[in-house]
């Protein structure tokens, strides 16, 4: 038969996501994929699995699969708590799922979004080389719905070698996300309150950009005024909009923007701050390493 | 607004940190952007096939209004990237200095039929101080450049166009805007690709498709291509 994921429920937001569809930026195009990257590609490597096969990323819990056909799977990022047919199995384990078996995500007791990746991969129709889906552009599968019926690929050769994976989970704190400066730093007044400031992850955050609350930061005197040429923006970008509130760019954010772009965020923290929940602290540091 | 009126005497180009996988460089009109990103992808495909060539690593290469943004796969690779990029930066800046005419190297020139009938005429005509037949001649009679992308996939910022049709955007954007609308704002031209939210005056609509991801390639538009709108009646 083949074999596929017959979702049961979705939770709150369960998207196709693989490592996104890169070198289209110049024509619009942002390259999305996996928000968490570092746990989308270990869910790969668990799997045995060769790099980019698409898989589910699960905000905040509660989807349910239902295996057709035998398959092997693995939860990989925010811990949710997967039961297969009512039993608890490990997180960051392979596990085989025999056909019929119902595979169910709760609520992570921290981060944000767990990635369910199967042996074979979800095989839906890609657009322009990706299964992603872009919440910015429109581009890739509509949103996974209940009912839907997910095909999976065929497996690479190999399969699992490891048992688990010792990952840590994501904190549930404060998280201290280390930086390097943007090309726009000087357009910020005081720009070492962009590293004093304890900032909170406001509840404007989904998969463009995670905004953070806190005092507003001030434009410096001699940019008062300026509106800023548009200018391509990188994962990781820290901007700061008209009203003086960072936004962290994700995976799907703009090619392009209009506001000064003060930092960077490292590629290994965006994944982290891709993990925080509204309400959580959030420091900004200096890579001390910058040269 | 869009590019530099007078060429003589470009600052610059100067390049500017953009995290541990890219670098900004900042140029002195949307040409030079135009000239500096059509080098840096040229140099980019060269690289790819040369296994150890910094360039091979290079992902992205991305114009704004003033700058080049070219984002590598991650931090190897970026302080040669960065300084080849300084060199071609002051290359264009100089050949552009030094160029007469009105546009850089030219390629074909797209024609893009449109029927005048958007429901922001009659304010732009206001705006300008131009009758709508005005509006339309001014439109229609240069050929604009794509500048640089972004919004949505296949939406290109066109500039270099008369520079009378400089509209603000609306104060309240409109929450759907039919794909294939003609607008204007802020000094750009641009066409919908598909149906959106926006803020641009609508001055008219087209029926060529901007964007089909099943297409190759997917966008009609591309930085640096040529257009010129035709006025015409109801499309075929």
């Amino acid at each position: 038969m083949n074999r596929a994921l017959e979702v049961l429920a979705t939770g709150p937001l369960t998207l196709v996501e693989d490592l996104g569809r890169p070198g289209y930026a110049a024509v619009g195009v942002p390259r999305s994929g996996a928000a968490d990257r570092a746990a989308y590609l270990l869910a790969g490597r668990l799997l045995g699995e060769p790099v980019g096969r698409a898989a589910l990323e699960c905000t905040l819990g509660g989807l349910v699969v239902r295996a057709r056909g035998s398959l092997t799977v693995v939860v990989t990022g925010a811990p949710a708590p997967a039961t297969l047919d009512g039993r608890p199995v490990g997180h960051a384990a392979p596990l085989h799922l025999p056909e019929g078996a119902v595979l169910a995500l709760g609520m992570p007791p921290t981060g944000l979004r767990a990635y369910l990746a199967v042996r074979g991969g979800i095989d839906v129709a890609p657009v322009l080389g990706s299964r992603s889906t872009d919440i910015l552009s429109g581009l890739g599968p509509a949103p996974v719905r209940s009912g839907a019926l997910l095909p999976v690929g065929e497996p690479g050769p190999g399969g699992p070698s490891v048992d688990v994976a010792p990952v840590a989970a994501p904190p549930g704190g404060a998280v201290t996300l280390r930086l390097t400066p943007g090309p726009r730093l000087d357009w910020i007044a005081q720009a070492r309150r962009l590293v004093d400031t304890p900032w909170i992850v406001s509840s404007r955050c989904d998969r463009v950009g995670v905004r953070l609350g806190g005092p507003a930061l001030a434009r410096a005197a001699a940019w008062a005024d300026a509106e800023l040429p548009s200018e391509g923006v990188v994962r990781g970008a820290v901007q700061v909009p008209a009203d003086g509130r960072p936004i962290v760019f994700l995976a799907d954010h703009p090619v392009t923007g209009g506001y000064p772009v003060v930092a960077v965020v490292e590629a290994a923290d965006v994944d982290r701050v891709a993990q925080c929940r509204p309400g959580q602290p959030v420091r900004l540091a200096w890579t001390p390493a910058w040269p | 607004m869009a590019s530099s009126a007078d060429r003589p005497g470009l600052a610059p180009a100067r390049v500017l940190p953009c995290g541990e996988a890219a670098v900004l460089v900042e140029v002195a009109d949307t040409r030079s952007a135009i000239a500096l990103a059509r080098q840096a992808d040229a140099r980019r495909r060269a690289g790819s096939e040369r296994p150890g060539d910094p360039w091979a690593l290079v992902g992205e290469v991305v114009p704004g209004e003033r700058t080049v943004l070219v984002v590598l796969a991650g931090p190897a690779g970026l302080r040669a990237v960065r300084s080849d990029l300084a060199a071609l930066a002051a290359v264009v800046t100089a050949g552009s200095a030094a160029e007469t005419t009105q546009v850089g190297p030219l390629e074909e020139l797209l024609e893009i039929d449109v029927v005048y009938d958007g429901p922001d005429l009659a304010v732009v005509a206001r705006h300008t101080g131009l009758t709508v037949p005005e509006v339309v001649a001014a439109h229609t009679g240069r050929p604009w450049t794509v500048g640089f992308t972004g919004f949505a996939p296949g939406f290109g910022y066109l500039v270099d166009g008369d520079p009378r049709l400089t509209v603000p955007r609306l104060a309240d954007p409109r929450p759907r805007v039919p794909a294939g609308s003609v607008a204007l704002a802020g000094g750009y031209s641009g066409i919908y690709p598909t149906a959106s939210p926006g803020g641009w005056q609508l001055i008219g609509r087209t029926s060529a498709v901007l964007w089909d991801s099943d297409r190759r390639p997917p966008a009609l538009l591309r930085p640096g291509l040529r257009l010129r709108f035709r006025a015409v009646g109801e499309p075929a």
